[in-house]
């Protein structure tokens, strides 16, 4: 059956087509969607962990037990899974194993842009990267007969483009696999510097016969062009870049395995074409390649490695003519994303603002709470780091009294109760403020370990935060709601004054959650309204100036009430009230 | 045939990504190669969004460059005036005229540009404005817009009634079904 699928989903079609028996991930934009895909399977296991590194050494326990599996991941999370990957390379596999990461490109939604197939060349992996939703099946089918032909776990690096891009998919029946055997191999799995120093060389040999592989695939395919001027090398969704503009007019050599890379395939297209052109997103990975086997090319002094490509870049830079349409001649106001109306987050941060508290800022939604007109965030580096950097901010600072760190429920789990250890054991006097809003909320509304659900919407073990906390050590734990703007401001000017470390938690559901019942919209009483604009500095979409009154906008307002604390005319009220 | 280009834009939450997928349904089932591109995670958070359905006999580049959409259906006034470069020279803009405050102006660092009806206008473009959220809200519910512009935007298209209503059938939940293909045939009229 032939149908529109997002290249997540086709890698999860092709991972239950192939007879993928257990998954473990962590949720992170572009790659959540392949996890939840898997999930709808019943002849899966699939759950959510916490954090990439879990998932990725449950995804080698499952294959190390002999059903072929998968973890996926973005590609930050990758630098979190880093540590198992380059071993698991050494051990190799039982069954099959896959590990999808997926770029992103001009950072629709990621911190940095980092470019995956590094890691695939430093671990020594063998990496596929398909260029849309048909290849995304195809190629994680092949990743299993290629990880265990080689015995290796083989990398899938998708990109925003190729994630997120519905194309045409044909499904096929489910290949049910026999597990296989597990015999215990000391020398195999057990990498201590004895064992690892006679594994070291296999894996080189490993790696000159996936170049052998390379030479001879079909992933890498040279596409015709009349026109010799000029050769292509590219790959993923530079591959679609280039054939909008060219169709075949130049030959095109599409990698579609980008580690290791043929050697001669690369030298005989070369060597029919003028000059060769390297098209490839951020660095230049195939170029290096390139350059290191003698093959002179161009790639990155015309393309540069910052941000996204399209079709007009390409075009542009490769000469070819370019008609863009008429632009307005109008300053339009950017719309930046916002936290919804209603959020939880909001009455918190702006509580850290009104108390003018430094704030070690995580990865999540919360992230918004940096922008205007909140502007409450210090730093974001990486999940996790909120909370062990601020102890290491008071550590060696003095300004334990004026700064705290902000970290969701979902984070928490991910990596920052071990900064939180390191706040107890090693004594710094840090308040730390869990946003518990009992959901992973920027990537979708994924569970996790606080919410007492799993990956497949079962009842599941719920992890209680208060005794989490206490139990590594912190003896003061408080409760607030984020809507009672009060008792924040009691509790956060109470735990940064107390000489020793405390956690807040900050506990109020996403308000996007369907489970969430909503008062409804407040009204405004815009005739009382003197335009103090004190109800502006949440940051709220609902609430807007006009004509000098505010009023609230019905389509948005949640009815959360934080505006209606900050009113002190009686102009935003509930209904009943006013 | 030459690839067709339909660009979608909006306000994050506005349901700009059914629209996208219901329109991909739509012309799988009509035979056409097409790749439905979106973005998701932090840009949804009422940020301004973007999708790109691209149909035709090979459609090789799943989003849509400057210069190259046949039709942008807008959700928002400053929407539809933000991504004017990406229309083709014969291109047509549908728009919802509802404004939505981006949060520079709300905090009053900008302001809401006005007339931009007429602004668009001037630029030579062919421009289909109207209030397709007080269509929605008659029809039944205000998140409904996206298929009142879906309605609006069939009167372009040669597919028959059946083919659209069976794509709404295959695209929103049971319990709306009759409020919106209200919603698509207050939009089409």
């Amino acid at each position: 059956m032939k149908s529109l699928m997002l290249g997540n989903e086709a890698v999860a079609r092709g991972l239950y087509e192939a007879g993928c028996g257990f998954v473990s991930s962590y949720p992170g934009t572009p790659s959540t969607e392949i996890t939840e895909t898997i999930a709808k399977y019943k002849e899966v296991y699939a759950e959510w962990a916490p954090n990439e590194k879990v998932a990725m050494e449950a995804a080698f326990g499952a294959s190390l037990s002999g059903t072929r599996s998968f973890c996926g991941m973005k590609h930050v999370g990758l630098n979190v899974a880093a540590d198992p990957l380059f071993t698991i390379s050494y051990t190799g596999v039982n069954a099959g194993m896959i590990i999808a990461v997926a770029d992103d490109p001009g950072m629709h939604s990621s911190q940095n842009e980092q470019d995956s197939r590094h890691y695939a060349i430093a671990a020594k992996l063998p990496m596929l990267e398909p260029a849309d939703s048909a290849e995304a099946k195809e190629f994680t089918m092949l990743a299993y007969e290629i990880s265990e032909k080689f015995d290796a776990p083989v990398l899938i690096k998708m990109c925003t483009r190729v994630a997120h891009s519905q194309s045409i998919v044909e499904s096929g029946e489910r290949n049910e696999i026999e597990a296989k055997k597990y015999e215990k191999c000391i020398e195999k799995y057990v990498m201590m510097p004895g064992m690892a120093k006679r594994r070291h060389p296999i894996i080189e040999e490993r790696t000159k016969k996936l170049i052998e592989f390379a030479e001879t695939s079909s992933v890498n395919r040279v596409e015709a062009g009349k026109d010799k001027s000029m050769g292509i090398i590219t790959s993923s969704t530079c591959y679609q870049y280039v054939k909008e503009v060219f169709g075949d007019k130049y030959p095109v050599l599409k990698l579609g395995m980008i580690n290791p890379m043929p050697v001669e395939k690369i030298k005989r297209f070369a060597a029919e074409v003028e000059k060769v052109v390297i098209v490839e997103e951020l660095d230049g990975i195939i170029e290096a390649h390139c350059n290191n086997i003698g093959v002179e090319v161009k790639g990155k002094e015309i393309f540069g490695c910052i941000g996204e490509f399209s079709q007009n870049i390409i075009a542009e830079k490769l000469g070819a003519e370019v008609d863009e349409g008429a632009r307005l001649n109008e300053n339009v106001p950017a719309r930046p994303p916002v936290m919804c109306a209603g959020c939880p987050h909001r009455g918190l941060f702006y509580t850290l603002k009104k108390n003018k508290l430094n704030v070690m800022g995580d990865i999540g939604c919360y992230t918004l709470g940096a922008v205007a007109p909140l502007a409450a965030i210090d730093s974001t580096i990486c999940m996790g780091a909120s909370v062990s950097g601020l102890h290491g901010f008071n550590k060696a600072g003095n300004m334990a009294d004026k700064t705290v760190a902000v970290i969701g429920d979902s984070t928490f789990m991910h990596s920052g109760v071990t900064g939180l250890i390191n706040v107890a054991y090693n004594e710094s006097n840090s308040t730390v403020i869990i946003l518990d809003n009992s959901i992973t909320g920027m990537t979708g509304h994924q569970q996790n370990p606080t919410t007492g659900f799993n990956l497949k919407g079962d009842p599941a073990t719920k992890i209680d935060l208060e005794s989490l906390c206490r139990a590594v050590g912190i003896k003061r734990v408080r409760v607030v709601d984020p809507y009672n703007l009060k008792e924040c401001d009691d509790v956060i000017k109470e735990e940064v004054a107390a000489e020793e470390p405390s956690v807040v938690i900050s506990r109020r559901p996403c308000a996007l959650l369907k489970y969430v019942k909503h008062p409804g919209p407040i009204t405004a009483k815009s005739d009382k309204c003197v335009g103090c604009k004190a109800c502006m500095k949440i940051g709220c979409p609902a609430i807007s100036i006009v004509n000098g009154k505010a009023t609230i906008d019905n389509t948005l307002c949640t009815g959360c009430g934080v505006c209606t604390q900050l009113c002190k005319f009686g102009v935003l009220g509930a209904k009943e009230e006013n | 045939m030459k690839t067709k280009n339909i660009m979608i834009v909006g306000v994050g939450g506005q349901g700009t990504l059914l629209a996208s997928k219901l329109l991909g349904k739509l012309l799988l089932t009509k035979g056409y190669d097409v790749k439905v591109s979106e973005v998701h995670g932090m840009s949804q958070r009422g940020g301004s969004v973007v999708t790109y359905v691209r149909y035709g006999e090979k459609v090789y580049s799943p989003i849509i460059d400057k210069g190259e959409a046949d039709f942008i259906l807008s959700f928002e006034m400053l929407e539809a005036a933000r991504w004017t470069e990406y229309l083709a020279k014969d291109g047509m803009i549908l728009t919802n005229t509802q404004q939505v405050n981006p949060m520079p102006v709300i905090t009053g660092a900008a302001e809401y540009p006005e007339e931009l009806e007429k602004k668009i206008a001037d630029l030579g473009i062919k421009l289909d404005a109207f209030d397709a959220l007080a269509l929605a809200e008659q029809a039944g519910s205000s998140k409904a817009v996206n298929i009142v512009l879906l309605g609006r935007l069939s009167k372009y298209f040669d597919f028959t009634m059946d083919e659209w209503m069976q794509a709404i059938e295959t695209s929103v939940p049971p319990k709306f079904l009759e409020m919106n293909k209200k919603a698509f045939l207050l939009g089409r009229e």
